[in-house]
Parts: structure tokens; C-alpha cells; sequence
């Protein structure tokens, strides 16, 4: 369903959303999924004041932004794949284009771009509201493993 | 916010040699705790096994979100008692390489300033667990130095 380009099913969503709460560091940070679909995955990272990086000013530690970055560009290849499997990021690139606002939350929006057998390539950017006024932009690349020893592969695997 | 502005905690850091107390008072490095120890008078940022960090409990593996926040980290606290800027760089970039899946035990990372210019400084950091040669991940970090 979720596989074909078509809008979001509110169980697929459902789904992805379960399968986030059993990896803890997503479930920690509060990540959650809000539109994924083969053509690319929104994520959201709820403002908190432990992810703060200067307590000057209450903006977000970069940290906290890599790991909504990883996860949103790691769910975007989960989508992609046909049949579900382990992945591991192999890199990730951030280019931190203006500070995050203090208080508003971040969102992503992913894409898996190209995927092969055995590495998945994905772009991202992070913004507040508006897609067009961006907080970062990421490229990650992602190995694809033979096997499911991963929560999210089954998560979408047991959805099918 | 509360506590001592950030400038104070730098110079006294600066002066001190130590970083604990301005590590302590940015609340994410507390969330993932992090810490500084001195190894063969060396300061290496520690991130302390916790299952929150986990990013595959089925392995299980710590998440790359967290070994990134690591990296970063040691990249500016190498930076901030490197450099004479009263206040904590900011991130231009930052390429991370994950290199092995990281267990969860305590992870380590040292940063290097590879070089210091008047706005930019760039560093590679490196992160491992038991064995410094086998390193779980490594990074190269662009920062822009504030000024004075």
C-alpha cells in the first residue's frame, strides 16, 4: 500500500508509528512519523527543553537533529524496499544552513532516491514550517543487510 | 534558561582545564550523557551506556543518532578550549562515517582541530568502545568560530 506512491494509509501510518516506539532513541526524543509514502517520509521532533544545545539562547543541540535526520532518512529506505530489511546508516552528511527557532518543533522530509541490492542512497531537509525555508540539509547513504534482526523491518514486514 | 551564561562556563573551563561543568549545564550532552575523563592526559568525551540510546534492540546496537551527537560534540568542546572565542562555535557541516555497529556500552571520542582559521575551524573526531582501533564511527566537522 505504502509501497506505491499512493497517499498515506492511516494504519500503514499507524504501523510506522508502533514500530518507531520500539527503537527507545526515537522513543526517547518523541520522533513520529506524519505522511510517509514511497516518494518520502515527514518526520517530526518535538521541541523539549532537554534537547537544548546552548541554554543561552534554548536553541536544539545538533544531536538532536542528526538523530531525526537518520531516523527520517532511514525510514524513507525502509519504505522504499520492497521486502523490508536490516539497514545501517553507512554516512551521513548535515549542512546546518540557520539555527533552529527555540520552542517550534522540526520536521523532515525525506526521500530514498535510489536504492540497490545492497545500498540505499536518501536526501533530507529539516525545517520548522515551510519546506522552502530550511533549518539543514542531509544526504545519507544506508547498507542493506540480508536479514530482518531489525524492529522496523518487522514492524512494516508483519503489516503486508 | 537559568544557570551561568555559557561565556563564563567557557572561561572558567578554559582556565581550569575542565570541561565538566560546561558539559553539565548543556541539557541535551546531559540527556545522552556525555562527560569528560582524562585518559593519558588526554580529555576524551565519554557517552555513558543507557538504554535510551539504543537504536536496534534487536542486535542490539546504540542508535547513529547518538554516536553523531557524540562526535559533534567532541569536535566543539575540542574547539571551545582550542580557541580563544568567548562564546561555543556553531555547526556549519558535519559528515559522520559509521564504521561498526556500537554495542551499548560507554563509547569514547577524541577530536582533533585539523585546522584553526579566523572563522572556520575543522576538525575530525573519532568514536570507539573498548578498542581505540576499532573505531564504532568518525567524523569530519566544519565550525564557525563566533567572534570576538
Amino acid at each position: 500500500m505504502y509501497g506505491r506512491g499512493m497517499p498515506t494509509d492511516p494504519d500503514a501510518l499507524e504501523a510506522i508509528n508502533e514500530g518507531m516506539k520500539i527503537i527507545p532513541y526515537n522513543l526517547a526524543l518523541g520522533l513520529y512519523v506524519e505522511d510517509a509514502t514511497a516518494a518520502g517520509v515527514r518526520m517530526v521532533l518535538p521541541y523539549r527543553p532537554e534537547f537544548v544545545g546552548n541554554p543561552d539562547t534554548g536553541v536544539l543541540h545538533g544531536g538532536a537533529i542528526t538523530a531525526l535526520l537518520d531516523a527520517s532518512c532511514g525510514m524513507a529506505v525502509f519504505l522504499k524496499m520492497a521486502e523490508p530489511a536490516r539497514i545501517a546508516t553507512l554516512d551521513l552528511r548535515i549542512d546546518y544552513l540557520k539555527p533552529a527557532t527555540p520552542l517550534k518543533s522540526v520536521r523532515t522530509w525525506s526521500e530514498c532516491y535510489k536504492l540497490t541490492h545492497q545500498v540505499a542512497f536518501t536526501r533530507a531537509t529539516a525545517y520548522h514550517d515551510d519546506p522552502g525555508d530550511p533549518i539543514a540539509s542531509a544526504a545519507g547513504t544506508f547498507v542493506i543487510f540480508d536479514d530482518t534482526r531489525s524492529p522496523m523491518a518487522q514492524a512494516l514486514e508483519d503489516k503486508r | 534558561m537559568s544557570g551561568r551564561p555559557l561565556s563564563e562556563l567557557i572561561a572558567s573551563a578554559r582556565a581550569a582545564g575542565n570541561l565538566n561543568a560546561l558539559v553539565e549545564a548543556i541539557p541535551f550532552a546531559r540527556f545522552t550523557g556525555m562527560e569528560i575523563v582524562e585518559e593519558d592526559g588526554k580529555l576524551l568525551a565519554r557517552m555513558r551506556a543507557a538504554p535510551h540510546l539504543i537504536g536496534n534492540p534487536m542486535l542490539p546496537a546504540l542508535h547513529g543518532g547518538a554516536l553523531g551527537a557524540l562526535l559533534e560534540s567532541s569536535a566543539i568542546f575540542a574547539v571551545v578550549l582550542e580557541t580563544p572565542s568567548p562564546r561555543p562555535p556553531k555547526t556549519i557541516s558535519i559528515t559522520v562515517e559509521y564504521l561498526r555497529s556500537a554495542r551499548p556500552v560507554d563509547t569514547f571520542a577524541r577530536a582533533e582541530v585539523v585546522r584553526q582559521g579566523r572563522r572556520v575551524a575543522t576538525v575530525r573526531a573519532l568514536a570507539w568502545q573498548d578498542d581505540v582501533a576499532k573505531p564504532v564511527a568518525a567524523a569530519n566537522v566544519q565550525l564557525l568560530l563566533a567572534r570576538e
